[in-house]
């Protein structure tokens, strides 16, 4: 995989989040959020279950609008733009529940993930251009060139259902680089995942940062957020309760007290 | 389950020949009559099965497409006294551009609304063609469909429209391969799997399926204009929505996203009534319990279902 070139559209911040609120009837899910992520680092965003973080990642990615507030991606407010138009902005996602096309081979899969980036429609498909098989060769070798990346090319021919589950959230992850995004959000990306499974997620992002892309990740597990993120965000009931560098996190007040129970968080296993 | 890459050219040499030496070997007018409305089923099933077994979008009013072919086609050369073949071009177009307008608010439906919302459009359709007697001929019918022509050849019912359904029926069959096989198809197969996933990984999947409606409304209405030249007399009782239903089975009996499943299929709905008429009275009952007999024992449609057996088989 080569580097990508750090794109510099709008400064060093890719991701700002100006004042998100958005509340579910009665519910108040986020408050007024603001934070941003610089190019190239991995942020993390932690909280107790209800805090915000799926609604935050859903405002992000486009699933719904926030009820105010801005999010601002390459220096252009994104709020109104729909999903698919946000992953040719340049966002990609994996799922907590993990959603494969499970019916298609895993090379399939990381296929459909580079949508976005070719142009074959309906008279290409049906006339077959030249132009069409070179692109279509150009994927297939991209796509089996991701697979060898997350470590998975000698399972490209293998219906993606079949695979066990720690494997599918590799097809998952090589599908979503597949788009070549700059931000890439891994919602909750260990859940479900065994120790060994856990360390070679944590490898493989570390890979992902290397190239250059930009990655939101967030969990529930806190030593695997602690030990690679490069600043942490910490909501508490739709509120900002903290934001740092793992180190300035694990000594915070607030968030020893809300969020912990006290008990100082582990070091980095 | 896609074994397209192997030997498609195989099996489109083999279909090939098999049509030709049914079309060169069988002398029987009516076999070659029951074989050309295979060929015209197969087409209707083949473009549902496109919108149903890929996209995974029931839709309950699919005749709507046929009539609006047949109807074309039958207006076109027999009130406006075009040539026939204006209607190969236009019926298609017509049907494109309905299904285009129908489209937009009904695919924002899915499941039980989308069939609903479609099984409206059917039976709108179907008032539409028996009350508008001034241009259809209402209920009793629209008479006097010209026959197609080519220089010196005359599709009449018997070889000449076997091959010309047929040869059709082939270039439609190669035509779902090469959009299944693109990027186009495997976007529509995701849409099956995971929409939700298709869209987070940037399929723009309200457009993805509105294409592929209107391209299953063009082999619909490819079909009504084959099937109006080739009676040469139509009625707005072809195109209700029990025809609807039927096309419906011929998918699912020959197995959902196959397309020869849908050949298949479609040979199986014709090919029973006129097997069954033997059964007199009882015709309806015994069609009936063969196609629940299918449904329980394979339901994953016949071609799955055949070839699961001819797997076992071969194990042993």
């Amino acid at each position: 995989m080569k580097k990508r070139e750090n794109i510099d559209i709008n400064g060093r911040n890719i991701l700002v989040v100006e004042s998100l609120t958005r509340a579910f009837g009665g519910v108040q899910a986020l408050n007024r959020v603001s934070f941003s992520i610089r190019r190239g680092e991995v942020y993390g965003l932690l909280g107790p279950n209800g805090a915000g973080k799926t609604t935050l990642f859903n405002i992000i990615t486009g699933i719904y609008p926030p009820d105010r507030g801005a999010v601002v991606f390459n220096g252009v407010d994104i709020v109104n733009r729909k999903p698919y138009e946000r992953v040719i902005d340049g966002m990609a996602r994996t799922f907590q529940n993990i959603e494969l096309f499970e019916n298609m081979t895993v090379l399939e899969n990381v296929l459909v993930g580079m949508h976005v980036r070719t142009t074959c429609g309906f008279w290409g498909a049906v006339l077959r251009w030249p132009w069409v098989k070179r692109e279509e060769a150009r994927s297939v070798a991209k796509a089996m060139e991701l697979l060898d990346f997350v470590g998975l090319s000698s399972r490209a021919h293998v219906r993606a259902g079949d695979l066990p589950f720690g494997w599918q959230r590799l097809v998952e992850t090589a599908r979503a680089l597949a788009s070549d995004p700059m931000l890439l959000l891994l919602d909750e990306p260990a859940a479900g995942l065994n120790a060994v499974e856990t360390e070679q997620l944590r490898k493989l992002i570390e890979k992902i940062r290397q190239i250059g892309i930009t990655q939101i990740l967030v969990e529930h597990d806190v030593s695997l957020t602690m030990g690679i993120s490069d600043r942490i965000i910490v909501l508490d009931r739709g509120t900002k309760l903290a934001e740092g560098t793992p180190a300035e996190i694990r000594n915070h007040p607030k968030v020893m007290t809300a969020y912990l129970g006290n008990s100082p968080i582990p070091a980095d296993r | 389950m896609h074994t397209r890459k192997r030997t498609p050219l195989i099996r489109h040499a083999f279909f090939s020949l098999v049509v030709m030496s049914a079309g060169v070997l069988i002398e029987n007018t009516y076999y070659l009559q029951v074989l050309t409305f295979i060929g015209i089923n197969a087409i209707l099933a083949l473009g549902l099965n496109m919108l149903m077994g890929y996209a995974g979008q029931v839709s309950l009013g699919h005749a709507a497409f046929y009539g609006i072919g047949a109807y074309t086609a039958a207006i076109l050369s027999g009130t406006m006294g075009f040539s026939p073949w204006a209607a190969l071009i236009c019926a298609p177009v017509i049907a494109i551009l309905v299904a285009f307008i129908v489209g937009i608010p009904t695919l924002k439906l899915s499941g039980y609304y989308l069939a609903m919302g479609t099984l409206g459009f059917g039976m709108i359709v179907h008032i539409l063609l028996r009350e508008w007697s001034s241009v259809t001929g209402g209920a009793s019918g629209f008479i006097g469909i010209p026959a197609l022509k080519a220089g010196p050849i005359v599709f009449l019912p018997g070889k000449s429209y076997f091959f010309l359904v047929w040869s059709l029926l082939f270039i439609c069959i190669l035509l779902c391969e090469r959009l299944l096989a693109s990027r186009m198809g495997r976007a529509l197969r995701s849409i099956r799997d995971s929409e939700n996933a298709s869209r987070a990984v940037g399929v723009n999947t309200r457009a993805l399926k509105l294409q592929v409606f209107m391209f299953s409304a063009a082999l619909g209405a490819l079909a009504g204009f084959l099937y109006a030249h080739f009676v040469g007399f139509i009625s707005p009782g072809s195109f209700d929505f029990l025809v609807s239903v039927k096309i419906v089975t011929m998918v699912v009996i020959g197995g959902m996203a196959s397309v020869w499943g849908a050949l298949l299929g479609a040979a199986t709905l014709t090919l029973l009534p006129e097997v069954l008429h033997g059964f007199a009275e009882f015709e309806m009952l015994v069609y009936g319990t063969i196609l629940m007999t299918v449904m329980i024992f394979m339901p994953r449609g016949l071609t799955r279902g055949l070839l699961d057996i001819y797997e076992k088989t071969r194990k042993h």
